[in-house]
């Protein structure tokens, strides 16, 4: 069982402060750390490997503080975020460079078996300079799996990868969280967390917003008010039909709305309270009226603003 | 050591363009002398000009800078010291290994090109060769213990380390007096004084001094720099 504990932590650069009081469990199987750009997840990915120290507040392996603790290594893979990683070498020289600086007993069959789990011995003889973004990744990985730590820890680990690779990387994580490893990777899109991650935590602008599984994290996220526009036929007598339901909170009829394509000459911006109620009740009242909808499109499904309202919550 | 820390430090410093100024140096070094030992001006105030001035003084710090930076500062650069540091390895392993790498490409791109030089303009008279040679072994080693820390120190290390060698070693150390006495290359010319002929070599510093200073410099080098080293923070992308 290896946990990583983050106790109050909160760590700031001069006067910035990028990680505000957090407390979160780390423990075995996947967990995703969800949160918009900027928001801290590296900050606290830093901390949790050891390559910074908390400004206040305690991360701990097992325990045991992994601020200036060489020996957490044994146990903790890191696939940083960063490309760069030695392009003159081959892919199996890095790995096999990984192994020895782990001291392995025999380093030569702990890369070949590394690079044997991210199916990367394709191209292992070439020089990872010349890899692309979801090859390196892939060798980083294996780099990283090299000495089979308890806890692997990957920044970002899906920016840049194709869908293909993207899935590949699923499984292969996947793989190890049904292990019993602790796996934390951090992403910025709730739905590559929500596929993968038993378990989510959410931070926004270096606070700890949510926590919990998939679901939990899905409800608070789709259990708020959406702002829509819709542009129809007839605006105003669909308003008047839609504000009969207790879906809606309200309606503002925006006639210089600028039409999309010129198609309509208004817009409808409707602020819906019950999500799932709504989407049923707005085709249905347009067909039961005779007004037909031109544009439907949600108006803050930017994933700042659900977190904002999460944090406002 | 480390055998593997050091095979990457070496084909990371060699296998990359920098090699190319790094050659270039010693090459031009060798022209220089040469040229010199085919002249007909006084040959012992032309070896003190080329091994002193042109090796010890510019060559050795050059070197040292290029290398000592170059075994870590940029790895620190991009970020690939990550997969060195992520490992239960002793710090001060990572950087004596760094450094004796380090030392070693300055006493072969710096040292050896210094004592083939003395030769071609001063032949083996006086000892002359020898004893620039030997200066320029202990400065570079001083030198690269140096510039190794500043690349851990500051993410600047070139400029910062260029800044050094040309106001503070050939600019101060020339001139003001009391500033010699904390000048790496002044600590080189002492030991050239020791080992050269008696009346051939001037050095303002003393042996003892020198040596003294030249060990306390590389060792409380290295020990800041593995103490810095195991305190490396990552800055985030944020």
């Amino acid at each position: 069982m290896a946990v990583i504990t983050i106790d109050k932590v909160s760590r700031w650069f001069g006067n910035v402060v990028a990680v505000n009081d957090v407390t979160m469990t780390i423990g075995p199987g996947i967990t995703g750390l969800l949160g918009p750009n900027g928001a801290g997840k590296s900050t606290l990915i830093h901390m949790m490997s050891g390559f910074l120290a908390p400004s206040s507040g305690a991360v701990t392996l097992d325990g045991v503080p992994i601020w200036r603790n060489q020996q957490v290594y044994r146990q903790i893979g890191l696939v940083p975020e960063k490309e760069s990683m030695y392009d003159y070498l081959t892919g199996w020289e890095f790995v096999l460079a990984n192994a020895e600086l782990h001291g392995l007993a025999d380093p030569g069959a702990a890369a070949r078996r590394a690079l044997a789990l991210v199916e990367m011995e394709y191209a292992q003889e070439r020089q990872t300079g010349t890899y692309s973004k979801g090859m390196k990744q892939r060798v980083k990985m294996a780099s990283a799996l090299v000495h089979d730590p308890a806890v692997l820890l990957l920044d970002e680990p899906f920016n840049g990868m194709d869908p293909r690779q993207r899935l590949q990387l699923m499984e292969l994580l996947r793989r190890f969280g049904a292990d019993g490893r602790t796996v934390l990777f951090s992403s910025h899109i709730l739905e590559e967390v929500e596929q993968l991650a038993r378990h989510i935590e959410v931070v926004v602008a270096g606070r700890h917003a949510a926590s919990g599984d998939f679901r939990e994290i899905r409800r608070l996220m789709t259990d708020r008010p959406h702002r829509y526009l819709v542009r129809s036929s007839d605006d105003r007598r669909l308003a008047s039909a839609l504000i009969a339901d207790g879906s809606t909170a309200g309606i503002e009829l925006d006639a210089k709305a600028l039409p999309e394509g010129g198609s309509a000459a208004g817009a409808l911006r409707i602020e819906a309270i019950d999500f799932q109620r709504f989407t049923t009740l707005l085709p249905k009242v347009a067909r039961e009226a005779g007004i037909r909808l031109y544009t439907v499109s949600p108006a803050d499904e930017s994933l700042e603003s659900v977190f904002s309202y999460l944090v406002s919550s | 050591m480390n055998t593997t820390v050091a095979r990457l430090t070496a084909r990371g410093l060699f296998g990359r363009r920098r090699v190319l100024i790094l050659l270039a140096v010693p090459v031009l070094l060798l022209v220089i002398s040469v040229i010199a030992r085919n002249s007909d001006l006084d040959k012992l105030e032309l070896a003190h000009s080329i091994l002193g001035n042109l090796a010890l003084g510019t060559l050795v710090p050059i070197t040292g800078l290029i290398v000592g930076t170059g075994v870590i500062a940029t790895e620190i650069e991009d970020g690939s010291i990550v997969y060195l540091l992520a490992k239960p390895l002793p710090r001060w392993q990572i950087v004596t290994t760094k450094l004796a790498v380090a030392i070693g490409a300055t006493w072969l791109l710096a040292a050896l090109p210094t004592y083939v030089a003395g030769l071609i303009v001063y032949g083996t008279a006086d000892n002359l060769a020898l004893g620039y040679a030997l200066g320029t072994v202990v400065a570079g080693t001083a030198y690269s213990a140096l510039f190794l820390l500043l690349g851990v120190v500051t993410r600047h290390a070139v400029i910062a380390g260029l800044a050094y060698a040309l106001i503070w070693e050939s600019l101060i150390g020339n001139y003001v007096e009391g500033a010699r006495t904390l000048s790496v290359q002044q600590w080189g010319l002492s030991v050239t004084q020791a080992i050269a002929a008696d009346g051939t070599v001037t050095a303002p510093v003393g042996l003892t001094t020198a040596v003294w200073l030249l060990i306390v410099a590389a060792v409380g080098a290295t020990a800041l720099a593995s103490v810095k080293l195991s305190g490396l923070t990552l800055n985030g992308e944020e």
